[in-house]
């Protein structure tokens, strides 16, 4: 029999229920619901006749065109990429912060209201600052969205961290479980369920604050465009750059988050 | 304390156990000069009404606990202790299977023992479900096939089967029995149930209340069939505890 801390373990997994009839039936409400919406813009445009509320038709024509001209990808692909990076440094460096204040209580103690103080900082203030001290640079923008979310999953980490079971740290240690099968076994999957909340709202949180990085000192990404569209007050583009990324981060929600969140929590009752 | 003997028994030596005062509470003696041996192979219960003290000298004796003034000598046996809890203290994210697996070191050749325990405990069909799927029984059921595949020289239990129905509290007691005549390994076992002592144990010690100290040591001297005959048992429960 194969030891059971190798992944390749040979210990038979229970099928895990996906409860595929309960996603189609979220993804047709959804759907519904964002057809009625769509209707009443439509509708509300058409009756209203005005220039600055464009139809949902025109919208995706002009999405349509800049997605030809190779423009939407283009300003996509780079904001997607900020997301990326400030995401991964800013869940990376809040989860040891927050681990670390969970665990020393003086630290904690210390540390609470610089915390505070961080998660009530504007984002636009970390924004400024960061351009005004180390320039105009991708580097400052990424720093300026993960001074912005690392309190944030702090916070929530050392929440986790606080919450462990002393039950199965005294079980873990009766039963020799040692440094690694302690952290992989008992540890971690008690953390798991807080690092995945951090993550779908670290998510949301990091992508509008890159489009405000953008907006004011980058010059390329989704929020560089929709500042110069707001210089024309074209409001078609703003909408057809804005639907363009809700989609792509909607999709990144539904293929990777949700089934993270759902895999580390499939022993619960 | 050392000079191990040959015996191999376990010497117990609290002389003073308090609880520090948290907040308006103030500080508890919940243990006071408190020594014995136990033989190795037997069966020693530790009973008294809740409060007195007994899950606290478990603990002491497990060496969860170390804030106590004396000395535990565990003897040759002390690196094969085993503690079941008064919950099943199983990971709720493992399956019962991988529960019992990490009990053991990785490639330890006893990982192909489990099978054959599951079946023991009744618990082979169970086996790929998730702790929290399943009732109490079968949990603390899983509980003993974990203490009980790493073959433990030592077993502590602290009140491993309360908040159990009947029928369910008493198959499992059956079920530890047997688990022990396979496995004969020293027990100290914690219960407030009376007829339950009497029922596993082959010597029983009754903790004081209130004077946190040992009112009473006593062998039981029924024979295994005795064990199961109800009468038998109340006959020697109403003899060791009219006391």
């Amino acid at each position: 029999m194969a030891p059971v801390s190798t992944s390749t373990s040979s210990i038979p997994r229970p099928a895990r229920a996906l409860g595929f009839n309960s996603t189609i039936e979220r993804f047709a409400w959804m759907a519904g619901s964002l057809l009625v919406l769509g209707l009443f813009w439509h509708v509300l445009a058409v009756v209203l006749q005005n220039r600055y509320l464009p139809t949902p038709v025109a919208v995706f024509d002009i999405m349509m065109r800049e997605a030809e001209s190779g423009e939407l990808w283009k300003h996509t692909s780079a904001t997607l990429a900020r997301v990326a990076i400030a995401f991964i440094f800013s869940m990376f460096i809040g989860t040891a912060i927050g681990l670390a204040l969970g665990k020393y209580k003086t630290a904690d103690k210390f540390f609470d209201a610089w915390l505070t103080l961080f998660l009530n900082l504007p984002a636009l203030v970390t924004i400024t600052l960061c351009y005004i001290w180390f320039g105009l640079t991708d580097v400052a923008a990424v720093v300026a969205v993960a001074l912005n979310k690392i309190p944030n999953v702090a916070v929530n980490m050392r929440e986790g961290a606080r919450s462990l079971s002393k039950d199965l740290a005294e079980m873990a240690a009766m039963y020799k479980f040692g440094s690694w099968k302690t952290l992989r076994h008992v540890t971690l999957p008690q953390l798991a369920p807080f690092f995945a909340a951090a993550a779908r709202s670290g998510l949301s949180l990091v992508w509008k604050i890159v489009l405000v990085v953008e907006a004011f000192g980058r010059s390329n990404g989704v929020g560089y465009r929709l500042a110069i569209a707001f210089q024309e007050f074209d409001v078609g583009t703003i909408l057809a750059y804005a639907l363009a990324f809700i989609l792509i981060v909607q999709i990144i929600e539904f293929t990777i988050l949700q089934p993270l969140q759902a895999r580390v929590s499939a022993w619960r009752r | 304390m050392n000079g191990q003997d040959a015996s191999g028994a376990i010497r117990v030596a609290v002389k003073r156990k308090i609880f520090p005062a948290v907040g308006d509470r103030e500080a508890q003696l919940v243990l006071q000069d408190i020594a014995f041996e136990v033989a190795p192979r037997s069966f020693l219960v530790i009973t008294g009404p809740s409060g007195c003290g007994k899950s606290t000298l478990l603990n002491i004796i497990a060496g969860l606990d170390r804030d106590y003034e004396g000395a535990i000598d565990l003897g040759p046996a002390k690196d094969g202790v085993t503690f079941i809890f008064q919950t099943p203290r199983l990971l709720p994210w493992r399956t019962l299977y991988e529960n019992i697996a990490l009990a053991l070191p990785d490639g330890d050749p006893r990982h192909a023992e489990i099978p054959a325990m599951l079946d023991r405990v009744g618990l082979r069909e169970a086996q790929n479900a998730y702790p929290e799927m399943l009732s109490l029984g079968m949990q603390r059921r899983a509980a003993l096939a974990r203490g009980f595949i790493l073959e433990p020289k030592i077993l502590l239990m602290d009140e491993p089967f309360v908040s159990l129905d009947d029928p369910t509290a008493a198959s499992l007691r059956e079920l530890l029995m047997d688990l022990w005549r396979r496995h004969p390994t020293t027990v100290i076992f914690v219960t407030h149930d009376r007829s339950e002592a009497i029922q596993l144990g082959t010597r029983i010690l009754r903790l004081a209340p209130g004077q946190a100290s040992v009112a009473q040591d006593v062998a039981v001297t029924l024979t295994d069939a005795q064990r199961h005959d109800r009468a038998a048992v109340l006959q020697e429960q109403s003899r060791i505890f009219a006391i």
